[in-house]
């Protein structure tokens, strides 16, 4: 319990159970068919449920659900459900700035690599890195350098931007 | 950007039917130029759905995909650049010669532009080697301590990542490490925090001092951090629980319950519930912030708290008491975890009048909870049952409707130990639970719990109104089971055999159509546990200890006489927690017998973990006639090691052997020594069978107090009419002897003792059998 390792893993299933993106950071599980077993059982828990949380196999999983999709955050079930519920805010709030609020199915895949970038930096090898979403968001779409130079102005833009959104979507 | 057309319905997600051999042939057009960086995004981000969907990659197409990846290096579109890292990282472990991107990394990580160097050192630790880790070491340090804190984010968790895989180099970076504890903000003080106790954890003081450093630190402000200090803060006062900073920890712990942030206020509240030996005063304001989440819409939080509090109903049921209206609320939760704990917390905490109610609740959806909450719940009923006792025909009527329910081998083990523990203790309850056991071992696909089942029916049982009942099922078992699940159905018969008078016989005839057994194991068993049952009672019982009571195995050794039969029970106990014993056997060598080996029965102790004690046996044909043997003993056994800190078991085992003190057989031990109130009309009812005498000068002997002592404890027998006291000044004593020799034959002796310069003994013997007079005139010449 005193480790930096307190995630372990990322999931997101649309409703049909399928994976859209799926991250497990420690070998508990290490062939895709645990992983798909897993997933299956944890699917079949969580769609249409608004229990927000689930305790199973040594496991809590903390999730959150929008139309088609479920975001998933899991680690042991020794974990503070707190973090791992923070984890996961913060990975549904940047997503949701990147899609401009609109999170579906469609609107995620129009933006996988955004989405995957932020993935990348919320949890690296099991340690959360960074739990800021609008840095999150910021970070994954920022495009090109050289299609105009970056200036103070561009950055602070975007930053108002993504505080709008996060402030609409929080009230 | 878009990847697909709206209106196609089909296939409305170009990344779900995606075809590996298709991907890594567009991965192609990497090496074209002008790189398309939209393009060149769409593929890779394919490339990682595949890694995402579980496809796996051969290490050619891998390597092939990885080489022309790196042409993408030369495009400066931020987000290209990510996408190329991130794939970096998910083909670093299949791919061949992933060092190639080391300076490219190396390059980014230096760059003047802060957005690609975090994510740079990510990946570059991801592929660095023990060498090319030296020559990067200067630039890790420096980015430790960078003003930027994703830079120094990155070159801390990358540092932790390389740490845990066994990278020391690490350890030497620990003055920047703490100056970017000191100094760092945001997330970078977590890291920074965790990567420095992962550096000092085994230095105790260190940590004490890290912990007391930070807790005064006033520019500590990330919520992680916090947390991390908070089980930090709690180590140290568990490992030390008188230590100085322990007062100091105390009020960081309730000032952490007061933080702005929620995830810092319930790590304070746990950790202070958690503290050892905490008192219901010092968890009071942990508690009243718990109530308060009770109380909150999010479901997290009512789960947090309700999961924490239910910890503390075990061992502070009485702080929860102004909980229980709160808990009362949730009983009802849609969350049936949630209800679920709130339910066995009210169990926990509330009066026997309220217990039907909740009973009737929670039974209403048992079914739609995971095993992990239903064995929360049948602890909660162990503890129950323990406390209103009067309660169990209800608690033991839903133990009953739980066995015959779907559930994993933690859950049924779970039940199983409640009913036992209830059999145990209450007694009421006894037959009910012994039924309910004997029904469930009908169907039970567990080895484990069989066992364990067949072991208490035989402590238990024997003892019932109605043992008899009892044999069938175990008798049943020991048709259909596998050989571990019958080796444990003839112990659990013996021991039905052994108490029980009304059995015996019919647990004689089961036995003796195992003789024929498959497994070896379970034929030794069965023979040994007949030659029990059919040689008449143990004639004699001695104890002696094998080993010094401190040594790192403990054996104990107990003979067994019967009429047919010298058993050796060696009790050997494991004092070591790092080892697992098996097959642990003990082994008799010497001795003044002949003995067919085919005779002797040994039966190893399967299994010894840390703190158990568990039997070997040793058991051949016994013969008094011999007179007294020395055998040489020792145990031989297999050791596989086991982590104390993690408990891991190790698979591979050794064998290994320790050798025991000489074990000696005397006459002393085929006799029992059994006292006659009225030692004179018994010698007098015995006149008329065989009496033999003889007398003795007993060389060795120095006094008739020596003798008094000596020759009663040589016999095995019982000194009566109290003449083990001699007066100090006679010359003259008489002893009078009383035993039972094995197969139950009684044994009376008088000894005439006169004290001349020596002791000299007349002694005469009288039994039914006479060649036992013989023979004990024999052993005492």
């Amino acid at each position: 319990m005193a480790s930096l390792y307190t995630v372990k893993g990322i999931l997101i299933l649309d409703n049909d159970g399928n994976r859209v993106l799926s991250k497990y950071y420690d070998d508990s599980m290490p062939t895709v068919k645990e992983q798909r077993a897993f997933e299956k059982k944890l699917f079949q828990k969580t769609n249409q449920s608004s229990a927000e949380i689930v305790m199973f196999e040594g496991i809590t999983c903390v999730f959150r659900s929008n139309i088609d999709l479920i975001f998933y955050v899991f680690g042991s079930s020794q974990e503070n459900e707190l973090l791992l519920a923070t984890v996961l805010n913060t990975l549904y709030d940047a997503i949701s700035i990147v899609v401009r609020e609109n999170i579906e199915k469609t609107t995620v895949l129009d933006h996988l690599d955004a989405v995957m970038l932020i993935t990348d930096e919320i949890v690296d090898g099991g340690i959360v890195l960074e739990a800021d979403p609008e840095t999150l968001a910021v970070n994954a779409t920022i495009s090109s350098r050289d299609e105009g130079p970056i200036t103070e102005q561009t950055l602070a833009q975007a930053w108002n931007k993504a505080g709008d959104i996060l402030r609409r979507h929080l009230s | 950007m878009s990847y697909h057309k709206k209106d196609d319905e089909h296939d409305r997600n170009p990344f779900t039917h995606l075809e590996k051999t298709t991907v890594l042939q567009e991965a192609r057009s990497f090496n074209e130029m002008p790189i398309n960086a939209r393009k060149c995004i769409i593929i890779l981000t394919k490339i990682l759905c595949l890694v995402h969907q579980g496809e796996t990659f051969g290490t050619r197409e891998a390597t092939e995909t990885f080489f022309s990846m790196t042409k993408l290096f030369q495009h400066k579109n931020v987000a290209l650049r990510r996408m190329v890292y991130l794939c970096i990282k998910a083909m670093s472990t299949i791919s061949e010669d992933v060092i190639m991107v080391t300076s490219s990394l190396m390059k980014d990580m230096n760059s003047k532009d802060d957005i690609y160097r975090g994510p740079a050192i990510r990946a570059l630790c991801t592929v660095a080697d023990g060498t090319t880790l030296q020559s990067l070491e200067r630039f890790l340090k420096q980015a430790i301590v960078d003003r930027n804190v994703s830079v120094s984010s990155s070159a801390l968790v990358s540092s932790l990542h390389l740490l845990s895989k066994g990278q020391d180099v690490v350890r030497r970076w620990v003055n920047e490490v703490q100056q970017a504890a000191n100094n760092s903000t945001g997330m970078a003080q977590y890291h920074a925090l965790g990567l420095l106790y992962h550096i000092k954890q085994r230095d105790r003081l260190a940590v004490q001092k890290l912990v007391a450093t930070q807790m005064r630190n006033p520019a500590l402000s990330s919520p992680f951090a916090y947390c991390l200090l908070i089980r930090y803060a709690s180590k140290v006062l568990d490992q030390d629980p008188d230590g100085s900073v322990n007062e100091d920890i105390f009020a960081f712990l309730e000032r952490c319950l007061r933080h702005k942030n929620e995830m810092v206020v319930y790590e304070a509240a746990r950790a202070i519930v958690s503290v050892k030996n905490v008192t219901s005063r010092q968890i009071a304001p942990a508690v009243a912030v718990l109530q308060v989440f009770l109380g909150s819409p999010r479901p997290v939080l009512r789960f947090a708290a309700v999961r924490t509090l239910n910890k503390v109903s075990i061992t502070h049921p009485n702080a929860l008491k102004s909980c229980v209206l709160d808990m009362e609320t949730l009983i009802t939760d849609s969350n049936r975890s949630v209800a679920t704990l709130a339910i066995t917390t009210l169990l926990k905490t509330g009066t026997e009048s309220s217990v039907d109610r909740l009973m009737k609740q929670i039974s209403s959806f048992m079914h739609e909870i995971t095993d992990e909450f239903k064995i929360v719940v049948v602890e909660a009923i162990r503890a129950l049952c323990l406390k209103f006792p009067q309660k169990y025909p209800v608690l033991m009527n839903f133990l009953s409707s739980t066995l015959r329910d779907e559930g994993g081998f933690e859950y049924k083990r779970a039940i199983v130990k409640t009913i036992t523990s209830i059999v145990e203790n209450v007694k009421e309850a006894k037959e009910t639970g012994l039924a309910q056991l004997c029904e469930y071992i009908e169907d039970c696909e567990y080895p484990a719990l069989l066992t364990s089942i067949l072991d208490m029916l035989g402590t238990q049982g024997p003892t019932t109104s109605h043992p008899h009942k009892y044999i069938r099922f175990i008798y049943n078992r020991l048709i259909l089971e596998n050989s571990v699940v019958r080796a444990a159905a003839v112990d659990a018969l013996t021991k039905f055999g052994q108490h029980c008078e009304g059995v015996r016989q019919s647990v004689v005839i089961i036995l003796r159509r195992c003789m024929l057994d498959s497994d070896d194991e379970v034929r030794d068993r069965v023979m040994f546990a007949l030659s029990i049952l059919e040689g008449g009672p143990a004639a004699d019982i001695t104890h002696m200890m094998l080993t010094e009571s401190e040594t790192e195995y403990v054996v104990k050794c107990t003979k067994h006489a019967f009429a047919e039969h010298i058993v050796f029970e060696y009790s050997v106990t494991n004092t070591l927690n790092d080892q697992i014993l098996e097959n642990a056997q003990v082994v008799m060598e010497g001795g003044e017998q002949e003995i067919d080996a085919d005779d002797v029965i040994m039966i190893p102790a399967p299994k010894i973990e840390y703190d158990q004690t568990v039997s070997s046996f040793v058991a051949f044909p016994s013969d008094p006639t011999v007179g007294a043997q020395t055998f040489e003993t020792r145990l031989d056994f297999l050791v596989r090691d086991v982590d104390p800190d993690t408990q891991e078991v190790a698979e591979d085992s050794y064998e290994d052997t320790y050798a025991l003190e000489d074990v000696d057989l005397e006459f002393a031990d085929f006799m029992q020594a059994v006292s006659k109130p009225n030692f004179s009309s018994a010698w007098s009812a015995m006149q008329g069978v065989a009496e033999e005498a003889d007398t003795f000068n007993l060389e060795a002997i120095k006094s008739l107090q020596d003798a008094a002592r000596n020759i009663p404890s040589f016999l095995g027998m019982a000194t009566c009419e109290k003449s083990n006291v001699v007066p100090e000044d006679a010359t003259r004593h008489t002893l009078f002897l009383s035993g039972v020799f094995v197969g139950n034959i009684p044994v009376l002796a008088v000894a005439k003792l006169a004290f001349d310069q020596g002791v000299s003994m007349e002694l005469a013997v009288r039994s039914e059998n006479e060649d036992l007079c013989t023979l004990i005139l024999q052993s005492v010449a």
